[in-house]
């Protein structure tokens, strides 16, 4: 299952650590965070709930980048 | 500028304005740390929570903290060394903070910009209801409606057209100026812009399954397909910033204690902790960074603009590298439909034999009356034809005008009796006999297209190597259309499954980083297009499959914008490598100077700043294709 999110964020490296802590979250299979259209193509691992582990992405971005949004 | 730049732009005059008017105030101690704490606190209170929150996260390469600790480093410097000297500080936060509105603002522009160019999403469709035009969203448009466009308006969807004549803007589409005019039962494609007449459409699609809809969908996913160039950028920022804060780390503490223990000299650690503090400044990866992605978005942005979709980033720079060009027959390089190609051995006049032949035809639906007719381009009247006899497989007889005319292959002409002159042409010939006299031969074949002969000049040009047809046609015909075209190599009577085959070949036999191209028509292509290394779909307005197999779309049928594309994308991929080689290397240089003691910190951040915006200006420089 493959879905895409609008975020907010200022940095393009941000943008970056935001795709790598997306993928390492559990239950994400691929991860890709597009900086210049701001947005944030998530595909899912099969039989994993697309917004608990979304909560999940979200939180783990804002350790990263504090000033980041993924809007659910 | 949105609110948050407008404030962050106040803070950086605020900061400016209070260093000029410190700079002019003698005081001394901490006085003096107090009045300039105040510029700094202005400028950088958000970068020091920022990095507060950093440490609380473990995210010690975070930009923010590696400034804060830059900055607060040289500050601690100037009040050990009591030279009272916080200027550098404070102003290399304020740089920092410029490049960072800058950029921000120069990505929200172009961001802005470049959607803007590619904004052909209609807003509305008018309907009418009641006599009166009603405005509603194109979603909730359903299949066979009839809605209106005025002149001036987008058409929302695609249909075919009930009423009105007008000549539609494709710009939008096809990059192409030039613009096309219809009339009732014309297909229309959603996107156009209607110029002069008013147009009753009746919707043959439903809004999402649209032309403009596809077309939104793919070009805003399109940069999420990230390419080598990029994926090296985020590995290499990954690896630099670690490594930068080590060497820092090792500047600070290696040569003093070298030169304190081994040497027996001074130590000298303040020079050496501000040579590590002035690495600390370059240690931002962020012009690469936001170089990069800025370049292809701005590239692909640019080449839709041109009526070149590309589906990727990796599509475009794999397309930079194209040396090998194959391309389909028919529909491609030539029309794909049969039209009166020449006029031989006729005593009278061409358009006297062609309005016979399309008479006799006239009653005939076998395409080949069909280019006959429109040869003719006037109104048949059938009234003028009697006796018509058809021959299967020979052609046919009748009578125009009382005089009896025989139109069809050499048996036709055999089993009249009538001696006839055989063609050399390729194509389907057509022998005419007029009261049984032998009156000429029309040939009927496909037409190259206008501008392919230049198309492939202008792929050699562009620096492909090979070009190569690959046709199901026969030998002959494909034979002479790739002499016509200047084209390297031919393979004729292949199969679907033999362009496969033929495709993989030569696949196997190029040099690695040399890449295949393949160009089609998109309708029975789709396997090829995905095999070859990049699949060009052409003329893909309207063709689903097309849309779905290829990595590049080429929304106008011209052969020209192949070597177009190849020129945007080659154009764009120089502007990668530029800001690639650019960055690091004025990075590499900066960071030799600072260890060295050449750089001071304002050298190093006027370098990181400075790169920065040129590699944005420069990234930007992709957005404009039109000359090219």
């Amino acid at each position: 299952m493959k879905k895409s999110y609008k975020i907010e964020v200022d940095c393009a490296n941000c943008a970056n650590k935001m795709e790598e802590a997306a993928r390492r979250t559990k239950g994400v299979k691929d991860a890709v965070v597009n900086f210049m259209t701001l947005k944030m193509n998530v595909e899912f691992e099969e039989g994993q709930d697309a917004k608990t582990v979304m909560q999940q992405v979200r939180q783990n971005c804002k350790k990263i980048e504090d000033d980041c949004e993924i809007y659910i | 500028m949105t609110k948050k730049q407008k404030k962050m732009l106040l803070r950086i005059l605020v900061a400016a304005a209070l260093l000029v008017v410190l700079h002019f105030v003698a005081a001394d101690g901490w006085l003096r740390f107090a009045l300039y704490m105040v510029p700094y606190l202005v400028i950088g209170y958000d970068i020091l929570i920022k990095a507060g929150k950093g440490i609380k996260n473990r995210q010690i390469f975070d930009e923010s903290f590696l400034m804060a600790i830059a900055t607060v480093g040289a500050i601690a410097l100037a009040l050990y060394e009591k030279s009272g000297d916080y200027t550098e500080a404070i102003a290399v936060m304020l740089f920092y903070q410029i490049g960072e509105l800058f950029q921000s603002y120069a990505v929200g522009k172009s961001r802005r910009n470049i959607s803007e160019l590619m904004d052909i999403r209609p807003d509305y469709a008018n309907v009418e209801r009641d006599g009166k035009l009603e405005k509603i969203d194109p979603d909730e448009v359903a299949v066979g409606t009839v809605i209106v466009a005025q002149p001036g308006e987008k058409v929302p969807i695609d249909g075919v057209v009930v009423e009105g004549e007008s000549s539609l803007n494709t710009a939008a589409l096809t990059g192409e100026s030039l613009p096309r005019d219809v009339k009732p039962d014309d297909e229309i494609i959603s996107g156009c812009i209607n110029m002069t007449g008013v147009l009753k459409i009746r919707t043959t699609k439903e809004f999402g399954e649209s032309t403009v809809s596809k077309i939104l969908d793919l070009v805003e996913n399109a940069s999420s397909k990230k390419s080598k160039s990029e994926n090296f950028i985020s590995k290499f920022a990954r690896v630099y910033t670690p490594a930068v804060c080590a060497a820092a780390l090792a500047l600070a503490f290696l040569p003093p204690l070298v030169s304190m223990l081994a040497l027996g000299l001074d130590a000298q650690w303040d020079q050496w902790i501000y040579r590590a503090l002035t690495f600390l400044v370059i240690s931002c990866p962020c012009a690469l960074v936001i170089s990069i992605p800025l370049s292809f978005f701005a590239g692909i942005g640019g080449a839709s603009r041109a009526g070149v979709l590309v589906k990727g980033s990796n599509y475009l720079e794999t397309l930079s590298q194209t040396k090998i060009v194959m391309f389909d027959k028919t529909g491609t390089l030539t029309q794909g439909v049969f039209a009166v190609n020449g006029i031989h051995h006729n005593e009278m006049e061409n358009a006297k034999l062609i309005e016979y032949a399309a008479l006799v035809e006239s009653s005939s639906s076998h395409p080949i009356s069909k280019s006959l007719r429109q040869a003719y381009g006037k109104e048949i009247d059938r009234s003028r034809v009697t006796d018509v006899q058809e021959i299967s497989g020979n052609g046919i007889i009748a009578k125009v005008d009382g005089i009896e005319v025989a139109a069809g292959n050499n048996k036709l002409m055999e089993r009249l009796g009538i001696r006839y002159i055989n063609c050399h042409s390729v194509g389907t010939i057509i022998h005419m006999a007029i009261d049984g006299k032998y009156a000429g031969h029309i040939v009927i074949s496909d037409t190259i297209k206008p501008h392919a002969q230049e198309a492939i000049a202008a792929l050699k040009a562009a620096g492909v190597d090979k070009t190569v047809m690959l046709t199901g046609d026969i030998r002959k015909a494909a034979d002479q259309a790739a002499a016509a075209l200047g084209i390297d190599e031919v393979f004729s009577e292949l199969l679907p499954a033999g362009k496969v085959e033929k495709v993989e070949e030569a696949m196997q036999h190029k040099p690695k980083k040399a890449k295949l191209a393949f160009v089609g028509d998109g309708i029975n292509d789709a396997p090829v297009l995905r095999r070859a290394d990049i699949g060009i779909a052409m003329g893909a307005m309207g063709s689903d499959a097309a849309i779905e197999a290829a990595d590049v779309v080429l929304m106008d049928d011209d052969p020209l914008s192949v070597s177009k594309a190849i020129r945007i994308s080659r154009k764009c991929l120089r502007i990668v490598y530029e800001n690639i080689i650019f960055a690091i290397g004025i990075k590499f240089i900066c960071l030799l100077l600072g260890a060295l003691g050449m750089a001071n910190m304002w050298l190093a951040i006027f370098a990181d700043v400075g790169v920065m915006i040129l590699a944005v200006l420069n990234a930007i420089r992709a957005l404009f294709v039109k000359k090219l």
